[in-house]
């Protein structure tokens, strides 16, 4: 079977009982090897391996997983998907991750999942993204008062360039809701 | 020759330049483009962080939409982010009879369906393969001789479905650079990480990685991308990087269809050239000595005191150009 079918198999009761039966049918076949972690241009920032991550997700440790700050720093760089001499595909799995995270509002995630969740609300009202506003409710959702400051001069170039599109104002129903009901019905979770 | 168009959310916005090229390019190789309508956003990286199946949905949409075109052609993205999110939804719901129901589900509340036909395309690829640098060479207007070019491909255009180059050791830009004149430089950060959408989440990390591919660029004019997020990471915070590692200079970095555009002759303008974020005295001035290419708009310097907005007219005499640009130094 494909790991795009497996992956799927799973249903909504099972990823409850075992959120993580998703990574782990993607990673059984991890031998170990570490050749993701020595092709992650991310590694060394990242508090637990790759290979260190597969290991825990093998041994199904939740807690140690979500606790680890690893798959928020993965770039999507298909370094380690393209050399996995298992052919597995590591770097989806780190998404999968993200998901999960996503999911479980777990909090110390906020910068990657408040950053997941402003992008596809704003798709979901307007179509297409708006940076601007988007950027907007990211600050807000961070309550960081510093963390704009660090944007301000990206800002001001990109806003002198007339780059940044003003948000339109969209009356009745957001554009993309029909589709987004759909899929949250067919989820289950009407979160 | 013709294709369909998805041009995609940034370039709307923050990489309005990189669509404006691209169109100006294409229509001067005598390409047809034909916009997908109404076209949504792809999902980008945040729609498989929340769900599966709206990353699915979202990029699915969007090819269904350009099924449905009144033209059968290839899908042609210049947006690698893009790019692999349709091409990623097309071999997933190729590979996966039940996603492809799934997703025809969601897009019945559309009337919309999907069979999975259209090919997704780069527009590297496109111009590499379908036009290669003959098409370029033979219609060089001006040629960018001595100047070195460092061609950056990032990760998403090539891993993981290697569809146009090596994956590792990319080449598919040399010829079409080599072809306006100029130089390619050696160098193995071509394919490298520039830390995608870490500028804005992981800002250090986003920092360190495209700080590396700066620094390794220092013996280049320009660096060419094919992908608004590796452009935007590379031009719009060289300032900062600098600052943190006390070292590199300004570097001009241009959208491949965008260095091409200017050996063709194209006017900046209709490159967007204005728009962009790091464009060197230096580059200017070398652009400039091509005669009748109008001189680029000078860039606000970040902290100098002159008004904002100083961007300078096509049809002003070129020595009171060179002048201006001098001081904003
Ligand atoms: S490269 Fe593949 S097999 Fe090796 S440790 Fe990483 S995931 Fe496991
Ligand atoms: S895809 Fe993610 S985990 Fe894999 S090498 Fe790249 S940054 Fe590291």
């Amino acid at each position: 079977m494909s790991t795009a079918a497996t992956h799927h198999a799973s249903t909504t009761e099972e990823r409850e009982a075992n959120p993580l039966s998703v990574v782990q049918e993607m990673m059984r076949a991890c031998i170990q090897c570490g050749t993701c972690s020595a092709s992650c241009p991310n590694a060394s920032a990242m508090d637990l391996t790759p290979r260190h991550l597969w290991r825990l997700v093998q041994l199904g440790r939740m807690e140690k997983i979500f606790q680890s700050h690893t798959f928020t720093l993965c770039s999507a760089c298909y370094y380690c998907s393209l050399r996995c001499p298992r052919g597995l595909n590591p770097s989806d799995a780190m998404a999968e991750l993200k998901q999960i995270a996503a999911r479980g509002h777990i909090r110390q995630y906020g910068d990657t999942i408040y950053f997941c969740r402003d992008f596809v609300d704003n798709v979901r009202r307007n179509g297409r993204l708006q940076e601007m506003t988007l950027m907007a409710a990211y600050f807000m959702h961070m309550r960081r008062p510093t963390l704009p400051l660090r944007f301000a001069s990206l800002g001001w170039k990109l806003q002198s360039k007339a780059k940044v599109s003003l948000p339109t104002l969209r009356r009745g129903a957001p554009k993309l809701e029909a589709l987004f009901r759909r899929v949250e019905e067919m989820e289950g979770d009407g979160t | 020759m013709q294709y369909l168009y998805y041009p995609g959310c940034s370039l709307e916005g923050t990489a309005k330049e990189y669509d404006q090229a691209t169109r100006a390019l294409l229509q001067r190789l005598e390409v047809r483009l034909t916009e997908v309508e109404d076209w949504t956003c792809c999902g980008a990286s945040a729609a498989p962080g929340i769900s599966r199946l709206l990353a699915l949905a979202l990029a699915g949409r969007n090819l269904a939409m350009a099924e449905r075109a009144k033209i059968k052609a290839d899908l042609l993205v210049p947006c690698s982010a893009c790019y692999l999110n349709l091409k990623k939804t097309a071999e997933t719901l190729r590979a996966d009879p039940q996603a492809m129901r799934d997703t025809n589900e969601v897009l019945a509340e559309e009337e919309l369906s999907i069979s999975g036909k259209i090919r997704v395309r780069h527009l590297l690829d496109v111009l590499a393969t379908d036009l290669g640098p003959s098409a370029i060479a033979g219609k060089i207007a001006f040629p960018l001789k001595d100047l070195v070019v460092a061609p950056y491909y990032g990760c998403q255009c090539l891993r993981p479905y290697p569809m146009f180059d090596d994956p590792q050791k990319p080449t598919s830009m040399e010829g079409l650079i080599r072809a306006t004149g100029a130089e390619v430089l050696s160098w193995s950060m071509g394919p490298r990480c520039c830390g995608a959408s870490h500028m804005t989440t992981h800002m250090d990390q986003g920092m360190q990685l495209s700080g590396a591919i700066l620094a390794a660029a220092r013996d280049a004019d320009v660096i060419a991308t094919v992908c608004p997020m590796c452009q935007l990471n590379l031009e719009g915070f060289q300032k900062q990087i600098s600052r943190r590692t006390g070292q590199g200079e300004a570097i001009t970095v241009l959208y491949l269809p965008q260095l091409l555009g200017i050996a063709l002759g194209i006017p900046p303008k209709e490159l967007g050239l204005t728009l962009n974020l790091a464009v060197t005295e230096a580059f200017k001035k070398r652009i400039a000595m091509n005669e009748d290419l109008p001189v680029l708009a000078v860039q606000r310097p970040e902290t100098g005191r002159q008004p904002p907005c100083e961007n300078l007219n096509d049809d002003e005499p070129i020595s009171q150009r060179r002048t201006m640009g001098a001081h904003s130094h």
